[in-house]
């Protein structure tokens, strides 16, 4: 039998006005058909900064997360506002397209394109545009050591990225993103298909990436959220219950909800 | 009964009704062909057929069996490439899509006499093109187009979802998307598709009696220019292909050795369609392998 936490008791922090933000949510609902699967998310995401999204499965953290770069376009109904420098995101003129480059994002499962390593991080950027060789070489150089796979790769770049292990795959479509030049980086449960060892890994290279990037992540794991985020956000069933740093949140939660769940308790 | 002699009793079944299956098959092949290939020769394969008796050659059928296989394929390749693409990435779930759903299997359930004769009817004699090449082209693609349709939906859907997100991800349109991302590695199985349908194509006869015609007037090689009416590429001439002609040399041929000529001409169209297939397979792993670039 769950128990029964009140949705009115929550402690999500703010913000003032010193901090940048990179993106900031007010207010959002989501809806998949008649089911209200996301309510009143309002989360402000500090710039350069490592945030989790924790809570258990079905909570919406991933509803939540594919909500900030449009990837729910035509799955559910989003409303409310996301800001990101300064405009509402969450706006029917938006160029869904420019915005997704400019949040990119990893998936749980990794998918990287049934290509070469090398047409895998340049496919986006030629159809973006860009032709220049020298350049595209650049970009594939830069992203693969940002995401620390150059040195596995670097002699076999037109081999299969099929043929890569799952870490190295991660880490590739992680490679694939950045060489796109976000500036926010959105990642679901990118470990859960990891060995240990390749986890630490991507680990790393996060904790590296947050100095150029805002990173936004969502993890099922207490110790991978404690070990990278400075942020912390709890979900229980569709609604934010908690929101701080990740320190404060779990050595001294402020909620029963939170308090349970950090314990192991829950439910 | 324990669950391991379930097990074997039923390995053992299948195995028996597959062994049948194959069986039937070599039995049916080496018949076919100990029976024809003695005919077979290079004057046979190349030669003109006498028009009254039917005996001789099948050059001219052999050409135009080719000539209407790519002129279908021209039509119907991209008809339904883009149907597939809409079905797979474009339709909503609704009862529009479902209406064209129904269609599609309707259309690809209707017995190739039927969709002859509408040929006929329609654009033989109503158009007035006469029999001919563009005429039986036209009936193959009706045959051809909900196959072919379902074969390239099916590919594309068979594509992970995740590939799809994968793009829409970095920004990519749902049409770059698709063209550049599902299509490529949805490709093989698309091309598998296309030459075995081309095998059917080729070796289809009810469909192109009373649209491509029973008559394949002798025609000059040498010709190339398609409006010349003795051209071999003209599209408005009428054209026997091979497997009509199997069917007409057995119902009205005169000739003294037409079980002969037709048993050469059916080993020399199975051995057409069993390189189809062989194709097929060639082409659909050597493409798997271009596109993700595996070795
Ligand atoms: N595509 C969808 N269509 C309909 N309902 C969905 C869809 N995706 C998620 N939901 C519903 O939204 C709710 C939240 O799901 P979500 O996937 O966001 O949870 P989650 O916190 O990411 O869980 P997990 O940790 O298992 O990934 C669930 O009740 C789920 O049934
Ligand atoms: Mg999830």
């Amino acid at each position: 039998m769950l128990k029964q936490y009140s949705f009115e008791e929550t402690a999500v922090q703010t913000f003032d006005d010193k901090t940048s933000l990179a993106m900031k949510t007010e207010n959002m609902q989501v809806f998949y058909g008649e089911n209200h699967a996301m309510f009143d998310a309002n989360l402000a995401f500090p710039k350069n900064q490592i945030t989790a999204l924790i809570g258990a499965s079905g909570s919406g953290k991933s509803t939540y997360l594919r909500s900030l770069n449009r990837m729910n376009d035509g799955i559910a109904t989003v409303t409310g506002k996301i800001w990101y420098h300064g405009v509402n995101i969450n706006e029917p003129g938006v160029n869904i397209y420019e915005i997704r480059r400019h949040i990119g994002m990893v998936f749980q499962r990794p998918n990287p394109f049934a290509k070469s390593i090398r047409e895998n991080i340049v496919y986006a950027l030629r159809a973006n545009g860009l032709k220049k060789k020298a350049e595209l070489e650049e970009r594939i150089e830069q992203s693969l050591k940002g995401a620390a796979l150059w040195d596995e790769v670097k002699d076999n770049l037109d081999k299969s990225a099929l043929s890569l292990s799952g870490g190295q795959q991660q880490r590739l479509c992680i490679a694939r993103s950045i060489a796109m030049a976000p500036d926010v980086l959105l990642l679901d449960e990118p470990c859960s298909a990891l060995d240990p060892i390749s986890t630490v890994k991507v680990e790393e290279t996060l904790l590296e990436l947050q100095k150029k990037y805002t990173i936004i992540i969502v993890t099922h794991n207490m110790q991978q959220a404690s070990r990278i985020s400075s942020q912390c956000a709890f979900f229980h069933l569709g609604h934010i219950m908690e929101y701080a740093p990740t320190g404060t949140m779990f050595s001294n939660p402020q909620i029963p909800v939170t308090q349970d769940y950090i314990a192991g308790s829950f439910g | 009964m324990n669950a391991k002699r379930t097990d074997l009793i039923a390995t053992i079944v299948i195995d028996l009704i597959v062994a049948s299956v194959v069986g039937i098959l070599f039995f049916l092949l080496a018949y076919i062909l100990t029976a024809g290939l003695p005919h077979v020769s290079w004057s046979f394969l190349t030669g003109a057929t006498d028009a009254f008796s039917g005996a001789g050659g099948i050059g001219v059928q052999l050409f135009n069996s080719f000539y209407l296989l790519v002129l279908t394929m021209l039509i119907s390749v991209p008809i339904s490439l883009g149907a597939g693409i809409y079905l797979a990435e474009y339709a909503k779930d609704n009862w529009r899509t479902s209406l064209i759903r129904s269609a599609i299997e309707v259309l690809s359930s209707l017995p190739s006499v039927v969709v002859g004769l509408f040929g006929f009817l329609l654009f033989v004699v109503k158009f007035k093109i006469g029999f001919s090449v563009i005429s039986g082209a036209i009936a193959l693609t009706f045959f051809n187009l909900p196959l072919l349709t379902r074969n390239i939906e099916e590919s594309l859907s068979a594509v992970s979802r995740s590939q799809r997100e994968a793009g829409l991800s970095l920004g990519l349109s749902k049409w770059k998307t698709e063209l550049g991302i599902i299509l490529p590695v949805a490709l093989p199985g698309i091309v598998t598709g296309i030459v075995l349908s081309a095998g059917r194509v080729f070796g289809e006869a009810a469909a192109l009696i009373y649209t491509a015609g029973q008559s394949a007037p002798v025609t000059n090689f040498a010709d190339w220019n398609p409006m010349d009416p003795a051209s071999p590429l003209n599209p408005f001439r009428p054209a026997e292909t091979l497997a009509v002609h199997i069917w007409k040399v057995n119902t009205e041929g005169l000739a003294s050795n037409a079980a002969a000529l037709s048993a050469a001409a059916s080993a020399v169209l199975i051995i057409a369609v069993l390189l189809f297939n062989l194709g097929a397979r060639l082409l659909g792993t050597y493409l798997y392998r271009r596109v993700t670039a595996s070795k």
